[in-house]
């Protein structure tokens, strides 16, 4: 009975039938034995003098002893299986690496820099230390503020068009396709094409906060469209079949059974969308700008937003630059706490406000 | 209220494959016809044609003439919307808004249209309706909780409540027992025979013993062969279908050779 | 045929609704459409003036194919430098998060790699520049003495460690949660009886994968890479902060004298460019625009195909 995928020609042993099934396996905890061994190399080696990065090669280079281990006792396909194993694992930790060096660089040079002042001021008059982000603050909020004003009817319509008129159309899945490529549009065409569109009609050399609104829609139509898709179509048809048997037109049935049942999903989608493009820098360079002031006025020149804020700062310290660097770190931690909150909100709206009660 | 569908020469597509093919049938008023058969025969299919609620499906269209009293639903100036309001359908699975309390769920029809009306006006429709639907007393003082914190059997009437709180003259019954246990069935059937003397109801059912239990009037459907439409095959009082049928296959089936 | 139902409403009123929502959802999406169209229609307009431009109009000095054609071999170099770490990567991670991370772990797992997709990138550039570059510096310098005399590691090493394989580890850092996502979803759709099926025949779990569940998932991750690689054609912000370009070509990726990449350039040229300067930026804007949507387009076709095969299953 070959029941083994790969039978190594030649080497099945005479053995009991209790030894076959049993097999030569390595001892219940050696995977954990070599882990803590690997990590306990490593802690030594950071305390001996070398750098975290060489210290997590050695680990894992100790690591690799299971599947050689493996090799000795099991044979080689269970060898080749522990060795997946901790490429695998090594894969995600060494994805993990980074997010937390991140998170731990932008914090520990940021948080220092946070005070009421950073908050409420702006960068006018400001000549190496003091100033804030105020500007860049409200920069931020009221471009971000109206894109989601620009973006979400029409991507929620485009939505209800895709699910409730257009469904299974061939019109209807060109556009969801072409939605879909549009979710790849890079940031900065994007910005180019609210530039090349404001040139036609406000001349050469446009900035404006409207137009960085009008650019970060581009890049957040689609991810409307297709998050507000997946709820909508996650409405039982059975209750609009129950509405229409109301006698309820369809277009009611859409706003006051559709909508409201799909709503928790489309305010988290809705979040997540913004808490895309809130961080997004490349169409803002080009379309809103930067400046020191404060400006309200999304129809009438530059606008500082937090993350141009940030790259210009970093680009342009002036001197010295520790004051504006400093400033930099401050605007990266604040924008990476907006879109935490925005992406922790949403995951709440869904948990929460999500249709109780089903069966 | 009440009025009797005549049902001529109808034939249902779907695109272009024939789904049901040719039926002639009078519903009476004031009395409860059960379509029996076995799956995908099109009895289904022919109730949804009824309210026009096939047509929620793209490409589904009808020939022939379904007149109440005397109206073609399928006339030219007919307005689906209205035709559903006229005659109301009760689902396989029960399926209150998820959004709304039980006291919503009952008035959804008129709320759903943003029909103006005084809290008291609604306040007795709900009430009236719930007491017509047998489920009264098990909510009244919870009117306010969401319609999905029932039972699936109370959710079941509290749909029926909704469907007739718009003042129907027919009632279509999808199956409405499948996804329920013996006793809320039970309840259900109940309300049947004490609905019937103000409505038209056209039940379908899989359950031979609900039929017989629960009908006036009897029609059978069955596919006349594989990949070809469904038919009705016989109709008639329910007695003389489950004692002596004229056609032999609806023999056959009620005494459950096939189906 | 001579019944004439009498009307209980006439129905133009009944259903003014209907039509309007139905005119306005269906509005909306041809308004998507045209303004996808219009950005390849915007950007050829003013992007003409700077493809036709006298060299001595424009900042560069150049005309337009000389000018572009270095960018868009630093763009493309860049890309594929992240796709070549970071899909093996991503497969990895997906496979980790979906068959061999206990089940409940994989989804909050899954949060973790998704918030590598939040993080901004002016904060990746910001990274790179203040800690990966200060990380990969020595390695680099170890690579031109060790491997020098392969031409990708001829050096000489950027002491700075600003080099065009930097930016191609922050690209595939910030490639990586969307090729994973995709990734792990099509493991996740792998037909449990497929799998059950090599189970039974007595296989690894790591056989498993191969037998099982890559055969049906090779066109996923193909269209995985290839959304990727869009991503990392068009990124801007990191490459721009993090690159120490001269414009220059060469495949020498650890040098102090890189590529750069057509966003990046229209990212730190745009501020100060004026006249046909700018026509030509947002002309090289425009074949970035036609790579990406190229790369997506083919990377949406498949897996669009693929979806009508598995909806068999």
């Amino acid at each position: 009975m070959s029941t083994v995928v790969t039978p190594e020609p030649g080497t099945r042993p005479e053995t009991s039938l209790a030894d076959q099934l049993r097999g030569r396996s390595l001892p219940a905890g050696a995977a954990r034995v070599v882990v803590g061994v690997a990590l306990a190399t490593a802690v030594l080696a950071y305390v001996v003098g070398a750098s975290p990065v060489q210290a997590v090669l050695l680990a894992w280079v100790v690591t690799l002893a299971l599947p050689v281990w493996s090799y000795a006792v099991e044979g080689r396909r269970k060898a080749v299986d522990r060795l997946v194993t901790v490429l695998v694992s090594s894969a995600f930790v060494l994805a993990l690496f980074p997010l937390a060096s991140i998170l731990w660089t932008v914090i520990s040079k940021g948080a220092p820099v946070l005070s009421a002042e950073f908050f409420t001021y702006s960068m006018r008059n400001v000549v190496g230390e003091g100033g804030g982000i105020y500007h860049a603050l409200i920069g931020t909020l009221l471009i971000t503020g109206a894109a989601t004003v620009i973006s979400v009817p029409i991507g929620l319509l485009t939505a209800i068009y895709l699910v409730e008129y257009g469904a299974g159309g061939r019109m209807a899945r060109w556009i969801r396709f072409l939605v879909d490529v549009m979710t790849g549009i890079p940031s900065i065409v994007a910005g180019l094409f609210a530039y090349a569109l404001f040139v036609l009609f406000f001349g050469e050399g446009v900035r404006m906060g409207i137009g960085g609104s009008v650019a970060l829609s581009v890049l957040m139509v689609p991810v409307v469209v297709r998050s507000c898709e997946e709820m909508l179509k996650l409405v039982p048809n059975e209750l609009r079949e129950a509405s229409y048997a109301l006698g309820v037109p369809k277009w009611r049935t859409i706003t006051k059974v559709v909508l409201p049942t799909s709503l928790a999903g489309i305010v988290t989608g809705i979040t997540l969308a913004i808490a895309r493009v809130i961080g997004e820098t490349a169409p803002l360079l080009i379309i809103a700008g930067m400046t020191d002031s404060v400006n309200f006025n999304l129809f009438d020149g530059r606008m500082a937003t937090l993350p141009v804020f940030a790259y210009t700062s970093i680009r342009n310290p002036g001197v010295p630059p520790e004051f504006a660097l400093e400033r930099a770190w401050g605007a990266a931690l604040v924008l990476l706490i907006i879109v935490m909150l925005l992406n922790l909100a949403a995951r709440l709206v869904s948990y929460f406000f999500s249709p109780k009660g089903e069966r | 209220m009440a009025k009797s569908i005549d049902v001529s020469d109808l034939n249902i597509y779907y695109g272009d494959f024939l789904a049901v093919e040719d039926v002639t049938i009078d519903i009476p008023a004031r009395s409860v016809t059960a379509f029996i058969g076995p799956s995908g025969c099109g009895k289904s299919t022919f109730l949804r044609s009824l309210n026009r609620m096939h047509e929620v499906i793209p490409n589904a269209r009808v020939e022939g003439k379904v007149l109440i009293d005397g109206q073609d639903l399928y006339g030219d100036e007919m307005d689906p919307v209205n035709v559903r309001r006229t005659i109301g359908m009760v689902f396989q699975r029960p399926n209150p808004f998820p959004t709304m309390s039980i006291y919503d769920n009952v008035i959804a029809g008129q709320k759903l249209n943003s029909k103006r009306m005084k809290k008291a006006d609604s306040d007795a429709i709900v009430e009236r309706s719930l007491r017509r639907a047998g489920l009264w007393a098990e909510v009244k003082d919870r009117l306010n909780r969401p319609g999905s914190s029932l039972s699936g059997g109370q959710q079941q009437r509290l749909c029926i409540a909704r469907a007739i709180s718009v003042e129907p003259e027919v009632l279509l019954m999808d199956e409405p027992c499948s996804a329920l246990d013996p006793i809320s069935t039970s309840a259900i059937e109940d309300l049947i025979h004490e609905l019937k003397s103000e409505y038209t109801i056209v039940i379908v059912t899989h359950n031979m013993q609900q039929a017989a239990r629960v009908s006036d009037d009897t029609a059978f459907f069955n596919l006349s062969g594989v990949g070809k439409p469904g038919r009705l095959v016989e109709t008639g009082r329910t007695e003389k279908i489950f004692s002596n049928p004229e056609d032999p296959a609806t023999e056959a089936y009620i005494q459950g050779r096939f189906g | 045929m001579t019944t004439t139902p009498t009307p209980r409403r006439p129905r133009g009123v009944r259903r003014a609704g209907d039509q309007v929502f139905r005119g306005l959802s269906t509005g909306a999406s041809l308004l998507i459409l045209l303004v996808l169209a219009g950005v390849a229609v915007f950007l050829t307009v003013e992007g003409i003036p700077g493809i036709t431009a006298d060299p001595q109009d424009v900042k560069s000095g150049e005309s337009f194919l000389p000018f572009v054609a270095p960018l868009v071999f630093g763009t493309l170099l860049s890309a594929l430098l992240a796709l070549i770490i970071s899909l093996p990567l991503s497969v990895g991670v997906a496979l980790f998060i979906s068959h061999y991370a206990p089940r409940r772990l994989g989804a909050a797992l899954g949060y973790v790699i998704d918030l590598l997709a939040a993080v901004p990138s002016v904060v990746y550039g910001a990274w790179g520049i203040a800690v990966l570059a200060g990380w990969l510096a020595p390695a680099y310098a170890w690579l031109e003495t060790h491997l020098g005399f392969i031409p990708l590691f001829a050096g000489p090493a950027s002491a700075t460690g600003r080099t065009i394989m930097t930016v191609g580890v922050v690209l595939a850092l910030m490639i990586l949660p969307i090729m994973t996502a995709i990734c792990r979803e099509i493991f996740l759709q792998t037909p449990r009886l497929h799998q059950e099926a090599a189970l039974a025949l007595g296989a690894t779990r790591w056989e498993v994968a191969r037998m099982a569940i890559f055969p049906y998932a090779r066109s996923g991750i193909v269209s995985a890479a290839m959304l990727g690689l869009g991503r990392a054609l068009g990124e801007t912000m990191a490459v721009a902060m993090v690159l120490s370009a001269s414009g220059v070509v060469t495949f020498n990726l650890i040098s102090s004298t890189n590529p750069s990449t057509i966003a990046a350039n229209i990212a730190l040229s745009f501020g100060e460019a004026s006249g046909l300067t700018v026509n030509a930026l947002i002309a090289s804007g425009l074949v970035l625009f036609v790579i990406t949507f190229v790369v997506n387009f083919t990377a949406r076709a498949i897996v669009d195909r693929r979806k009508d095969f598995s909806g068999a299953n």
